[in-house]
């Protein structure tokens, strides 16, 4: 006899373990299943290398809503996030672009390169944060249904039109634009120099499988700009420990309010009884029942690996076998044995605290998406990296360094075929090698390195294609359309089955708006007193 | 010499500058607390903010305004240009004559305010607040002119005060009491040039000087000496600013937000609405934001910039403030208790229809006494003008007070 929940969580990622949480401080009697012997999904802490620990897929944190760290207290389980402000673009010629946290060293820094750029920084970064102001203000909230007639839908949607009217005339223009324009138009309105549009543009196609010339691309790079940290509109920090460290401060707290984590074999089937979701059944064998079964994996993954088609409407996966979730991202996780020199950087160790590119030019990243497009990693990559042991002494040895590698492009099957353990290591070998160009001396440094391709991720993850928001971020899947329409309520198509993961509004990034939005939805269908946090608003 | 350099890569090692006078202000500056204007060291207070202050109304006080945002602008269509990006007749701003002026952006929101020097004949020099080079060469295009950021590249001192002609008369600048209010005059200095305008920011007969950051410190020097007898002394921000709030000038984000940095939409004013409609000039037929500055005078303004007279003597810092029926219409933006008017006074954003002349108000001040808070309601009154305005400030030529 299968042990009955009131829920059963599948996937123990951070928007799992977050909806989990708020389940069980609502008094739910919660299960929480993972396929991992370990929990965090993308927001986890790998110690694969001696005494090294590696942020091995999400490596920075911002987007983390303030509400859901307070409400689930996850600074007493032990979370810290520490900013680290500034970035650095390095460019082939051996100069660079810094960002640095003093305002003014950062308006010079900017000066040097176009002393009109530096100035029209002010203006684009109004722009953005307008934008920002705009939609953080839905992140914990359910996007209305525009085709409903329920007074809370036309509720909702009056809210959304009375808060887009209030950004004014020129910003609503603006607005419209943004969604769906590219990246490199919408730098156009602003800077001149190369250099400065390429330093902005990477935030716009992290993550996504379009170009910066490509539609849409605009709105990713908000995506990015929307979180903070303690109140720092568009902050990043590290959390102290790596990314694991929410997820384990997410877990402390679910446990502490009676909730129960089984990890090590992963849900093989959804169980539906008379349209009615009723329960799990494991790869091992183990079965567990509940009335209320929430999904954290991504939309593919949930209902065309782990659902029986005959579940479901036809419609229905025909969506889901169409919604757009393409990777394009890798990974490399590096040990190192001291710290690299970057020829641009040799005295700066200000920069080397912070978010690392190498670009100098759109031009270069939208040639890296080109070789994406050709069914292969890009043989000039696009590289965001970070050596988070300059700021976080937790996770390598005294003098040795853990360097975080984020790679921009790589598709999700090679020339149309699986990737190979040989396609994955010469992968690797174009990261480092690209890095060794601004950094001589850098592959001697190398004890160790993880290199994660598409494959890896989903395999390992479960990030379907290996797409790290669970969905790509573009219009048609935002919002009330994400993650197709009809769904974006965090409802699924049979009763009793609830969504929370990053395929869901409003999207990917270690943001946990999505778990803790379907824990309101499902609180509010069991008529139990909500324990999900509203918004703070800014005004 | 620049005393600020960013074209190398270390720049960032210093977060902050010396100015060109730094040297002098190191020497005067007892309290040994700096403070950052963008790119420089600035001075809060070398002795004591009130005696600085009291040294620019009763002798006379210089202040460092080098980190001043400059800029030149020249070429062929410097005119046209300009009355295309300020909002007033820059026209009739003769050559060797100052004007004050603000501009807006498309939407007639006011960007900034600020004074256009008429160097010589079409060439300008505009100081303002914040930097603006961006949208100042959006506003060039199709004008054949050079705008340029001078910021530092030129010293500047303000000199201001009752013994300030003097001064400057002592320091041998022939005919200087003979220059008006916002007019300028260039003069030799030890081989280079000196230019003199009768302009300021306190509402008080002053001057500022202007010269090239290698004669800075001998411009400083010889000030001092010829000062020495009249009273002369380093004034810091701290005394400048109750100067400015006593003459009743607004402060680009303090008293209003500049646009180009305004988030929240209807955060930023037209300037109807800080009371420099006066500055507009709708017999040109173009210029930024003339379209909506013409539907916005239709409309009447959203706000008011007020000064306000306030009862008692506790400086009405972060108040709000409220109609005689107790609703809440606007806060403080700028308050002091001013030694020169002995008065209690501050400038405020008021929702119009409120703020006409004459107007009672009611303040909500807070004020600590030995750590406790207290709590009480004010009346004021709308006013007009100057808070203290010394006939002096448009004396040709001033008296040796
Ligand atoms: C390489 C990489 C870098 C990133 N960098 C950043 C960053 O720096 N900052 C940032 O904010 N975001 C970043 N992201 C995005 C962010 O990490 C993810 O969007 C987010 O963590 C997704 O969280 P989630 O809880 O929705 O889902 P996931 O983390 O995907 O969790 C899903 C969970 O379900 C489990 N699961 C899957 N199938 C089964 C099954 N059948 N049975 C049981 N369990 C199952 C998985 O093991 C996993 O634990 C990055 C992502 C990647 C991949």
């Amino acid at each position: 006899m299968a042990k009955q929940y009131d829920a059963i969580v599948i996937g123990a990622g951070h928007n799992g373990l977050a909806n989990a949480a708020f389940l069980a401080k609502a008094g739910l009697s919660v299960l929480m299943v993972e396929k991992n012997p370990y929990i965090g999904g993308a927001s986890v802490s790998r110690n694969l290398y001696k005494d090294w620990i590696y942020s091995n897929c999400s490596y920075v944190c911002s987007l983390l809503r303030p509400e859901v760290y307070r409400a689930l207290d996850l600074a007493r389980y032990g979370l810290q996030v520490v900013p680290y402000g500034g970035s650095v673009t390095l460019t082939q010629d051996g100069d660079y672009l810094g960002s640095y946290i003093d305002p003014d060293a950062s308006r010079r820094e900017m000066a040097r390169h176009s002393p009109r750029d530096a100035d029209a920084e002010v203006r684009y970064w109004r722009d953005i944060m307008r934008q920002c102001r705009f939609i953080r203000q839905f992140l914990l909230r359910t996007a209305p249904d525009p085709t409903s007639f329920k007074p809370r839908d036309l509720l909702e949607l009056l809210h959304l039109g009375r808060e887009f009217w209030k950004l004014g005339e020129s910003v609503m223009y603006d607005t419209m634009r943004f969604y769906t324009m590219s990246i490199v138009e919408f730098l156009d309105e602003y800077f001149e120099h190369p250099l400065i549009k390429a330093a902005h543009a990477g935030s716009g196609i992290i993550g996504s499988a379009l170009g910066v010339m490509s539609p849409g691309t605009a709105y990713v790079l908000l995506h990015h700009a929307m979180g903070e940290v303690d109140g720092t509109a568009g902050a990043w920090g590290f959390a102290r420990g790596g990314m694991g460290a929410i997820a384990e401060a997410m877990g402390a707290c679910l446990r502490d309010h009676g909730g129960e984590i089984v990890t090590g074999s992963g849900v093989e089937r959804i169980q539906v009884r008379n349209g009615r979701a009723t329960g799990v059944a494991l790869e091992n064998g183990d079965e567990y029942t509940a009335d209320v079964v929430v999904s954290n994996m991504t939309l593919p993954r949930t209902f065309l690996e782990c659902m029986d088609p005959a579940d479901l409407r036809p419609d229905f996966l025909t969506k889901v076998r169409n919604f757009k979730i393409r990777g394009s991202s890798g990974k490399v996780n590096i040990a190192l044995d001291g710290l690299p020199q970057f020829t641009a950087l040799r005295e700066n160790r200000e920069l080397m605290h912070t978010d690392m590119h190498l670009i100098d030019s759109v031009e270069r990243l939208e040639r890296a998406y080109d070789d994406w497009k050709n069914g292969i990693w890009s043989q000039d990559p696009y590289i965001d990296m970070l050596i988070p042991t300059l700021t976080d002494p937790t996770m390598a040895p005294p003098g040795k360094h853990f360097m975080s590698v984020f790679v921009q492009y790589v598709p999700p099957k090679v020339h149309g075929r699986d990737w190979t353990d040989a396609d994955r290591d010469a992968f690797g070998q174009t990261v480092l090698n690209q890095i060794e160009r601004y950094a001589p001396g850098f592959k001697n440094l190398v004890l160790h390195a993880e290199v994660r391709t598409p494959r890896e991720l989903e395999a390992e993850v479960g990030l379907t294609e290996g797409n790290i928001f669970q969905g790509e971020l573009t219009m048609d899947q935002l919002l009330f359309n994400r993650p197709i329409p009809g769904y974006a309520q965090y409802r699924g198509p049979v009763k009793g089955l609830y969504l929370c993961g990053s395929s869901n509004h409003p999207g990917g990034g270690v943001m946990a708006a999505p778990g803790a939005n379907a824990a309101r939805e499902i609180l509010r269908d069991l008529r139990k007193p909500n324990t999900v946090p509203e918004g703070w608003l800014d005004d | 010499m620049r005393t600020v350099r960013f074209d190398r890569r270390d720049h960032y090692r210093h977060k902050v500058f010396p100015s060109p006078f730094h040297a002098r202000q190191q020497a005067h500056n007892e309290l040994k607390v700096w403070s950052r204007w963008f790119d420089y060291l600035s001075v809060p207070a070398y002795t004591c903010a009130q005696m600085e202050y009291f040294a620019g109304r009763n002798a006379c006080g210089v202040f460092d305004l080098t980190p001043m945002t400059k800029h030149r602008v020249s070429g062929p269509d410097a005119l046209p240009y300009l009355n295309r990006l300020l909002t007033r007749d820059v026209g009739k701003i003769r050559p060797g004559r100052v004007g004050y002026s603000v501009w807006c952006t498309d939407e007639g929101q006011v960007i900034d305010d600020g004074t256009v020097f008429h160097l010589r004949e079409g060439e300008y020099r505009i100081c303002s607040q914040e930097h603006q080079i961006d949208w100042f060469l959006i506003s060039a295009l199709g004008f054949d002119v050079e705008v340029v950021e001078e910021t530092h590249d030129v010293a500047a001192l303000a000199l201001q005060g009752p013994t300030s002609c003097a001064t400057l008369k002592r320091m041998g600048l022939d005919g200087i009491e003979n220059l008006t209010p916002f007019g300028l005059a260039h003069f030799d200095f030890q081989g280079t040039q000196l230019m003199v305008s009768r302009t300021g920011y306190t509402g008080d007969l002053g001057y500022e000087l202007w010269i090239d950051p290698g004669h800075a410190e001998p411009l400083w020097n010889r000030l001092f000496e010829a000062g020495r007898l009249l009273g002369i002394k380093p004034m810091g921000s701290e005394a400048l600013d109750l100067l400015r709030i006593e003459a009743g000038f607004i402060l680009a984000g303090v008293d209003f937000m500049p646009a180009q940095q305004t988030v929240r939409p209807t955060h930023t004013r037209t300037p109807f609405e800080l009371g420099l409609g006066w500055l507009v000039d709708f017999d040109k037929p173009v210029f930024n934001g003339r379209r909506a500055l013409l539907a916005a005078r239709e409309r009447g303004p959203r706000y008011r910039l007020v000064r306000l007279d306030i009862e008692g003597n506790k400086p009405a810092h972060h108040s709000y403030v409220y109609s005689t029926r107790n609703k809440n219409i606007g806060w403080v933006t700028s308050a002091m208790w001013s030694p020169s008017a002995k008065a209690n006074i501050a400038l405020a954003t008021v929702a119009a229809p409120h703020g006409e002349p004459g107007e009672e108000m009611r303040i909500e001040i807070y004020y600590q006494r030995e750590l406790k808070w207290s709590r009480m309601m004010a009346s004021a009154r709308v006013v007009e003008g100057a808070f203290y305005d010394p006939p002096r400030r448009r004396e040709t030529p001033p008296l040796d007070h």
